[in-house]
């Protein structure tokens, strides 16, 4: 019903004709009859916008909206201000393209330098890229930066979110490079196997680690980063932004590349995208990084100005021997991180922080309380495992009736749960009493 | 301007959290961070007003004509904003049980099987986050379905000299050695310099259709002839697609893999360059490589996910950007059967409207119908007046006007590529034409004011050298 097309039948006329064509398929006529398509699409009618609302309204509410998320696992129900939403609602912002023409975006280009500093700061890094698709393709896209002759082969440990470690393998399969998992022991890497397995190989190019990891535990980043660079390999760590406020910086702890999804600043869970990937390193990889990089310059009148910049790394100019294949990146999203952490300071990220792992402890405790065993003693953040004796399934399926989305059920007797600010000691309290209600046989 | 860094003033912030309800428990000491953590200390006012400065400073389609060729700057109607804030949508949990997700999973499969209508293909993954992610994900396709047959040797991909820089990257990505082919003077492809390069370690060809000259391949079905023949197989870059939507498909021209990019054919917007959305589709034999989780069932029964049996994996976590997905389902439900067409002869349309007014004036690369964009060679306004392509370009800004996209394809020199789009009246494109033409009359008489045009932007031509030379990427605190 609508295409968005202004002209009216008759300016479509007026315009053939001008044009030279008797007819639209006049027009067409340089495309050989026998790959034109002489049928209508098989696709319903077009529909008015009232009822696209409508029908798309309606899909939405087959889905079910959980008032209290227990779940994390690599997507955050963290608190959204509210002028993180009216900012990234700005038509300027959101109807342009990639900044190539500099006189006229400057706006753009200066919130992405900003959103560089802010992710410099939050990483202790020297530089940052304009974004990337999300964690787990920032993490594989770490792993060529680190590669070179001799070093070729990427390590990655199984504390790392398994749907990190899928996409690094199918990043690997494309570019034909050995990924090598190291085993984990209570919950974090296991470092002993780790020193061997790379003692034994000179061809090990990195190790990729989770801090927190999967399993909410905080790892010794810093001992790992010392066994690492040891072997000759370089060391790449995946963070959590939120927790970065308050946690040694991936700088802190030696890494040579830091990256990990943005989506906790400011971004809905949004049934998994569009999320932030983010990536920073010190300036010695600078020119290995992946993807758009802003910097300040001058225009001709001495005046500061923003640019992308370092432009010989990229596809458009490299071809095959760029340093990688990214084009649209997740701009918007950075613009989206920019305005959160703008809006929540340095102490409204730590305040976040801090009561995302303080309430995760108040929820083992109670979790604990009403009968669930955690499975590693190692410190958490705002993530930990526990069992679940009588069942994850019928556990969640209790947690859902009273409209709370659950921990993930791991195993289906193992639940890894989550909290964030916005869970509120009454709605944990009532977790554990579902949880003990369960264990001991009787109804909530 | 300020940067946010440089307004506001230690102790100013928000109000956004409660106190705490439970008692506080610090990340331990021996994982505490040390280094001081420097954001910005700004109120709420601050912050918005600062926003809006930085808006003004930028061009959007919503800001004027936008015709950057290979783009697709069409404008993004509202209505799929809309539909992209339903609480329905925006908070549900990836990691949702089948039960709980039904909605989300009806707006992929029906996002799914409008684009194999429209592509001509049998199967589609969502997950690509991008176009050039799009074809690492559909190059990986070809791959996994050489190695699963054993054939190893096959380890070329061959790419025209006319093809975007990703097409070459993404291949390198997945292992492949690069074949570059010339073009034929016309722009299409050179069969017989395609007949020279397929042979038994032919992995492939990647190919946009129209090219990226803004023509269709006449020989198309040869081509891919020629490629299947040789034992390879042909992946289509959707990035022209919004020329042959309901004309001509994919699937018909002989293509076995094609990604879409949703911010530019299906209206989603481009943010500032992302997020977008590059599904890949393919021909039933390669369904079984697809990465991630394909939704079966329907309506009725019920939606459910499978995993193919030879997946190559996963090339992005969780269901890919599924906001942009919304969009654009929203969009082709207002499209319909009728309106899809109707977009791509309108877009043919207004790309030979303007070439046609300017072809007088202006040399074309190729004087014949183009498809929804067509290429402009300034190499001869160069050698007579000095006036480059960039000079044009920049020229163009004073006007309001976005420039074309400049010096690509690589193969024609001093290139400036025209993309109006459908959805532009014909004033605009009238008014776009008269400021081509004025410039064309102004690199005559007064070549130097173009040479240091823009003259009415925020700021005048950027130093880009010395960005690149002098590395600032970065604001520096000097506490």
């Amino acid at each position: 019903m609508g295409s968005f097309v202004p002209n009216t039948d008759r300016e479509q006329e007026e315009m053939l004709k001008e044009a030279g064509y008797k007819s639209f398929d006049d027009m067409f006529s340089c495309i050989p009859d026998e790959v034109r398509l002489k049928r209508p699409l098989n696709l319903p009618s077009g529909l008015s916008e009232m009822e696209a609302i409508r029908e798309m309204e309606e899909i939405s509410e087959k889905n079910v909206t959980f008032k209290h998320i227990f779940r994390g696992a690599g997507a955050y129900n963290h608190y959204i201000p509210a002028i993180v939403k009216s900012v990234t609602a700005k038509e300027e912002f959101v109807t342009t393209y990639t900044p190539y023409q500099a006189e006229i975006s400057q706006g753009v280009l200066q919130s992405i330098f900003e959103y560089q500093t802010m992710m410099c700061e939050l990483t202790g890094m020297d530089v940052a890229n304009a974004s990337h698709y999300d964690g787990a393709t920032a993490a594989a896209e770490s792993i060529p930066m680190c590669k070179d002759r001799k070093h070729k082969v990427a390590y990655v440990s199984s504390t790392v979110h398994p749907g990190t470690i899928q996409v690094m393998e199918t990043y690997c399969f494309g570019s034909n490079t050995k990924l090598v998992q190291v085993p984990s022991k209570d919950g974090v890497t296991d470092m002993d196997k780790l020193a061997k397995m790379l003692k034994d190989d000179p061809e090990a190019a990195c190790l990729v680690m989770q801090q927190p990891n999967f399993y909410g535990i905080y790892e010794d980043a810093t001992k790992l980063g010392e066994i690492v660079h040891e072997a000759g390999a370089k060391f790449v760590m995946s963070v959590n932004p939120i927790a970065l406020s308050v946690m040694k910086t991936p700088a802190e702890c030696g890494a040579d590349v830091a990256v990990g999804d943005g989506q906790p600043l400011g971004m809905p869970i949004a049934y998994g995208g569009p999320y932030l990937g983010f990536m920073a390193a010190p300036k010695s990889m600078m020119r290995k990084l992946p993807g758009r990089i802003v910097g300040e310059t001058t225009d001709d009148k001495g005046n500061r100005a923003y640019v992308l910049t370092l432009q010989a790394r990229e596809q458009h100019i490299r071809r095959e021997k760029a340093s990688s294949n990214i084009c649209s990146n997740q701009a918007l999203c950075a613009l989206t991180a920019s305005v959160y952490m703008a809006a929540m300071g340095a102490d409204g990220m730590k305040e976040a922080a801090t009561q995302s792992t303080s309430k995760a402890h108040y929820l083992m405790d109670a979790l604990k309380k009403a009968g669930l065993k955690p499975m590693f003693s190692g410190e958490f953040f705002n993530e930990f495992i526990t069992d679940c004796p009588c069942g994850s399934d019928k556990l969640l399926d209790a947690l859902a009736e009273k409209g709370i989305l659950g921990g993930l059920p791991l195993t289906e007797n193992v639940v890894l749960w989550c909290t964030t600010e916005m869970n509120t000691k009454e709605e944990m309290d009532q977790v554990a009493s579902i949880v003990a209600a369960l264990i001991s046989g009787k109804e909530a | 301007m300020d940067l946010i860094f440089e307004i506001g003033s230690e102790g100013r912030k928000l109000s956004l959290l409660p106190k705490c309800d439970v008692p506080e428990v610090k990340v331990p000491e021996s994982q505490s961070r040390k280094t001081a953590l420097h954001l910005p200390h700004v109120s709420e006012n601050e912050l918005s007003r600062h926003y809006s400065k930085l808006a003004k400073r930028s061009h959007g389609v919503n800001d004027g004509f936008y015709p950057l060729g290979s783009c697709t700057m069409k404008y993004n109607p509202k209505v799929n904003e809309i539909a992209a804030s339903f609480k329905g949508f925006t908070g549900v949990h990836p990691l949702q049980n089948e039960r709980t997700v039904q909605g989300s999973m009806e707006v992929i499969k029906k996002t799914e099987d409008t684009l194999c209508e429209i592509a001509g293909m049998d199967a589609f993954t969502l997950q690509p986050a991008a176009g050039a992610h799009g074809e690492f994900t559909g190059l990986l396709l070809i791959k996994a379905y050489h190695v699963d047959r054993g054939d190893t040797k096959r380890t070329k991909i061959i790419v025209p000299d006319s093809a975007h820089g990703t097409n070459p990257a993404s291949a390198a990505m997945c292992g492949f050695d690069v074949v570059s082919i010339p073009s034929q003077d016309d722009g299409c492809v050179d069969l017989d310099a395609l007949r020279g390069a397929v042979g038994d370690d032919t992995a492939g060809l990647m190919l946009t259709n129209p090219n990226t000259v803004g023509l269709f391949d006449k020989n198309i079905l040869q081509i891919t002839k020629i490629v299947h023949d040789a034992g390879g197989l042909c992946y289509y870059d959707g990035a022209n697609l919004n020329a042959v939507m309901g004309i001509a498909r994919p699937g018909d021209m002989g293509f076995d893999a094609v990604h879409i990019n949703l911010h530019k054919t299906f209206s989603t917007p481009h943010g500032g360059g992302g997020p977008g959305a590059g599904p890949v589709g393919c021909k039933e034999f390669l369904k079984q490589f697809l990465p991630g989780h394909h939704v079966a069932g329907d309506e009725n029964e019920g939606f459910r996910y499978e995993i193919e049996t030879k997946s190559i994996g996963a090339v992005k976590m969780f269901h890919g950007n599924f906001l942009v997905i919304v969009r654009a389902l929203t969009y082709m439900l207002m499209l319909g059967k009728e309106g899809v067409p109707e977009a791509s002869s309108n877009a043919v349309l207004n790309a030979n409207y303007m070439r046609t007014k300017l072809d007088d004036l202006y040399e074309m690369a190729y004087d014949t119908t183009c498809m929804h964009e067509f290429v402009m060679s300034l190499e001869p306004l160069k050698h007579k007046t000095g006036v480059s392509a960039l000079d044009v370009a920049k020229g163009l800004l004073d006007y309001g006007i976005h420039p074309p996209t400049m010096y690509f394809p690589l193969i024609v020199e001093e290139a400036l590529m025209i993309e109006p789009t459908e959805t532009e009246p014909k004033e605009v494109l009238d008014e776009a034409i008269v400021a081509l033409r004025a410039l064309y009359k102004e690199a005559t008489d007064n070549p130097e004011a173009l040479h240091s045009a823009p003259h009415n932007t925020v700021i005048g031509r950027p130093d880009e050298v010395g960005a690149a030379r002098n590395t600032v990427l970065r604001y520096q605190w000097t506490d």
